[in-house]
């Protein structure tokens, strides 16, 4: 039963061979998808273009739904899938940081390879400054490490831990909301389309 | 001779294909995608071949060292490095190959060069304070229902929207 132990099975090179594989697909989905232009991801922020909500929530809806069906097939067991940890407040802090960064600098740190990978500057320089930025983080954590380290850890808590249901009833409401999403991102779309155009005031 | 860039996917579409990477991605390895910890860990390695002394002074590096026999072997270094393979094969195919800046119609180059640069800073050390992007933490994390992963995600769609307004003249 999945996931697969392939270390294992094919040793180590092997191993990154597959990673390598892995991430082609994941870098031609996400160009794909558009997000190598910058303008893409930043017109989601200004309401013009959805087109970021709709790739990410399509994927998770499309990736959950197949964990948790070949869960239940005995094809996929989900105990055994690496969960993120959630560490509550610095996932809070640190999205708040990211999300600044991100409409600044307009690129995630996915996105900003794709775009450099198509030979894009202005994803080329989000790269470097995401290098800077790792590297300030590691210069500067000796100051809040304790803080860093341990506030709002709750472990491997899910969805259905913190709301203490099953996780069938999780996985229902999660595609429910981004259905009703999607209908909303589509009116907001048709909204902004059918203004006349000329840019801001 | 120039040829026109073909235009992108269907958003729809091209969610499903990234949502089947990811879930042959936790089938395979047991895990989910990522791209910063990749970045993290080249940067860590440059950090130690050029100034080592440092990194031994630097628990947080010598943390992001000590995983693996040598800190560019593993997994997240190869799959960045497929990112970029994926990414050049793709904008290749498409006609979208070429040097060329994205920006807003009421910059100039350097400035768009300038804030991607900044932004990319900031996002580069709020990465790391969240243990994750948006492909480990929101994307992989949203789709094994992990609590930590979509609060970041709430947190980088409630952080961006923040700011949006006051650095509208980068995009409008």
């Amino acid at each position: 039963m999945a996931p697969f132990d392939i270390n294992l099975s094919l040793g180590h090179y092997w191993l990154n061979l597959f990673y390598v594989i892995t991430g082609i697909g994941f870098g031609f989905a996400l160009e794909r998808a558009g997000f190598g232009d910058s303008r893409n991801l930043a017109a989601q922020f200004y309401l013009r273009d959805m087109r970021v909500f709709k790739v990410m929530f399509t994927a998770i809806v499309t990736a959950m739904l197949l964990i948790f069906w070949s869960d239940a097939l005995g094809f996929l067991d989900y105990k055994r899938v690496y969960v993120n940890p959630t560490y509550f407040w610095t996932a809070i802090i640190g999205g708040v940081v990211f999300g600044f960064g991100f409409v600044i600098g307009g690129y995630c740190p996915g996105t900003a390879l794709v775009s450099m990978s198509t030979l894009k500057l202005d994803g080329l320089f989000f790269v470097l400054g995401l290098s800077i930025g790792m590297f300030l983080f590691g210069e500067t954590i000796g100051f809040y490490r304790a803080f860093w380290d341990t506030s709002g850890f709750y472990g491997d808590v899910t969805l259905q831990d913190f709301f203490g249901v099953s996780a069938g009833v999780v996985v229902f409401g999660v595609v429910v909301m981004a259905i009703g999403m999607f209908w909303v991102a589509e009116k907001v779309e048709a909204y902004f389309a059918a203004k006349p155009s000329g840019g801001n005031p | 001779m120039k040829k026109k860039p073909e235009p992108y996917l269907n958003p729809y579409v091209a969610g499903i294909f990234l949502g089947v990477v990811l879930f042959i991605s936790y089938v395979v390895f047991g895990h989910g995608l990522g791209a910063s910890g990749g970045i993290a860990k080249i940067i860590g390695a440059v950090t130690d071949a050029v100034v080592p002394a440092h990194t031994e002074k630097n628990a947080y590096l010598v943390g992001l060292m000590r995983d693996s026999a040598h800190p560019l072997d593993t997994w997240l270094v190869f799959e960045v490095i497929g990112i970029l393979i994926g990414g050049f094969i793709s904008g290749t195919l498409a006609g979208r190959l070429r040097i060329e800046t994205f920006k807003g119609p009421k910059i100039s180059n350097p400035a768009r060069w300038a804030a991607a640069l900044f932004g990319g800073m900031i996002a580069g050390y709020g990465v790391r304070i969240a243990r994750g992007c948006t492909s480990s933490q929101a994307l992989s994390g949203g789709a094994v229902l992990s609590a930590g992963s979509w609060a970041f995600m709430l947190a980088v769609f409630a952080g961006a929207y923040l700011l949006a307004y006051f650095v509208r003249k980068l995009w409008n």
